[in-house]
């Protein structure tokens, strides 16, 4: 088996209404995959699904055995009642040696919040944060449940150019469910458009030609897209990190 | 000189006090209730669990009036219903049709009726009066070695999983993807929480069992800043709660449970103060 998890036909239904129907998905190594979709598409649950905290009606899905899993929340559910300082956090319940928890503190810059509460973190440090402990234990594949959701423009910018950073300097592959599509344009090889079902699939300027991917997010969405698309190509050749300056 | 008369006089008071085999008793069953409480209210606060812990304590009654019937003891009796209704009241709150919070109530209320009706037969002698607020003179000997008992499972159930429990709390998702499973987690912090239950039962008393849990956590959030330390202080707390409310409520006949929880809530407030000022420095 060459794909590091598979998940094949995945069926899955509560109280009666189909919330996944029949969805195929491979993570390959290298891969950056990005799930879009309309809110209750069924996108948590898939990845629900791909990490096996849900067992799904039928369908089969297969991990490489061994294979390590970096699991990115969208949000913690309590932050505010417990006081937590933000290496504990991190490390709380993991696997990991000194020089990986060295590794991950420097890529995701958060040397000089170590010693804050987790309670008064900004969005944007919190999700670096978060970013960190889902890297600890050197993972495999690295799963995001919209990652940026809760940040400014300027902040979701910030993270997906941290995020692209990452990608490229280690081997690993992103599954990320985002809404944010045109700012993860330049890192994602692969859209996979989900409305319980995978309306369409593939490049990202194949998706914003494609006429399930017009119908369900409408053609603004796919011109800012091809805009963006066009803008930050020719931009990536000449330098790397330029993801923030060509926002116009 | 008045200071070596007001000095003679304390001596004997706490001679009088210390020799009294009652109080002694009611102070070192206290203690047992602090030791589990602090560690246990921190997880009530940090998991807005106090309604939950009160609907547990709620069903007590009932299983002191089946403790009774069975000839099974109030203990067992207790320990045995409230892990029942705790266990109901975790399967309620996957519903999601009606919220959480009017599912405990109705399931809460209907146990302390059910309870207030059984203990009601006539067979039954139960002063209703030391269960609702506590009695450090029903405390026995034998009551203390039980509770010990239950202290002991109560902090090894909690310490050997601390982690993965604060894990759960923090994140229940974040919690799966290290591969722990919040349900068996949530099932043992029922459990802890019904043994609480039981233990407090006699000092504190079920009205206020649940101030138990939470007054001595909730003042020593302010003061700390990791999981860890908020345990350690808020059990502090408690035990100084404990020695100081019992003596209240021997010195001025009082009811034990309402005095320890009238100094924790004074010291509660006391921290909330200090917290401010600290804030502002």
């Amino acid at each position: 088996m060459n794909s590091l998890i598979s998940a094949t036909d995945v069926n899955v239904s509560k109280s009666g209404k189909t919330i996944l129907k029949d969805v195929s998905i491979q993570i390959n190594k290298n891969d950056f995959i990005t799930i879009i979709g309309p809110n209750g598409a069924g996108k948590s649950m898939l990845l629900k699904c791909i990490m096996g905290f849900y067992q799904p009606n039928s369908g089969i899905i297969k991990r490489k055995p061994n294979l390590k899993l970096g699991y990115m929340p969208q949000n913690l559910d309590i932050i505010k009642t417990i006081p937590i300082k933000v290496q504990k956090f991190i490390t709380l319940k993991k696997k990991f040696d000194k020089i990986s928890l060295q590794k991950v503190i420097l890529e995701t810059q958060i040397e000089n919040i170590l010693d804050k509460q987790l309670t008064i973190l900004s969005g944007g440090e919190m999700q670096r944060v978060l970013l960190a402990r889902s890297l600890l234990n050197n993972p495999d594949v690295l799963i995001l449940d919209e990652p940026a959701q809760n940040l400014d423009v300027s902040g979701q910018m910030h993270f997906y150019k941290l995020l692209q950073k990452i990608y490229s300097k280690r081997e690993l592959s992103i599954l990320m469910v985002s809404h944010d599509l045109h700012l993860v344009m330049v890192s994602t090889k692969q859209v996979i458009c989900l409305s319980n079902h995978i309306c369409c699939c593939g490049q990202p300027q194949q998706i914003a030609n494609d006429p399930e991917f017009l119908s369900m997010f409408g053609k603004d969405m796919a011109e800012v897209m091809a805009v963006y698309q066009h803008a930050n190509k020719e931009n990536y050749e000449k330098n790397n990190n330029s993801l923030g300056e060509n926002h116009h | 000189m008045p200071t070596k008369k007001i000095m003679k006089k304390i001596t004997i008071h706490l001679e009088k006090i210390i020799t009294d085999p009652f109080i002694i008793r009611g102070i070192i069953a206290g203690i047992a209730v602090a030791l589990v409480s602090g560690l246990v209210g921190c997880f009530v606060v940090w998991r807005r669990l106090s309604y939950y812990g009160e609907s547990i304590a709620h069903s007590s009654l009932l299983g002191a009036g089946i403790g009774i019937l069975l000839g099974i003891g109030i203990n067992f009796g207790v320990v045995f219903v409230c892990l029942i209704f705790g266990i109901l009241f975790l399967w309620l709150q996957q519903s999601k049709s009606l919220s959480s919070d009017t599912l405990l109530g109705v399931i809460a209320h209907f146990a302390l009726a059910i309870g207030i009706i059984v203990i009601s037969f006539n067979k039954i002698k139960i002063d209703l009066h030391a269960f609702l607020f506590g009695d450090i003179l029903t405390v026995s000997s034998a009551d203390i070695l039980g509770m010990y008992i239950g202290v002991i499972i109560a902090i090894t159930l909690i310490l050997s999983n601390w982690s993965s429990l604060v894990l759960v709390t923090l994140d229940e998702d974040l919690a799966k993807s290290e591969g722990i499973n919040p349900l068996y987690v949530n099932v043992l912090l029922t459990t802890i929480m019904t043994i609480v239950v039981a233990l407090s039962l006699q000092i504190i008393g079920l009205l206020l069992i649940t101030a138990m849990l939470i007054i001595p956590a909730a003042t020593a959030r302010r003061l700390v800043n990791s999981p860890e330390a908020m345990v350690i202080v808020s059990t502090v707390i408690g035990i100084f709660s404990v020695i100081f409310g019992i003596y209240l409520s021997v010195e001025m006949d009082l009811p034990s449970g309402p005095s320890i929880v009238v100094v924790g809530s004074i010291l509660f407030f006391l921290s909330h103060m200090f917290g401010i000022f600290l804030k502002k420095e």
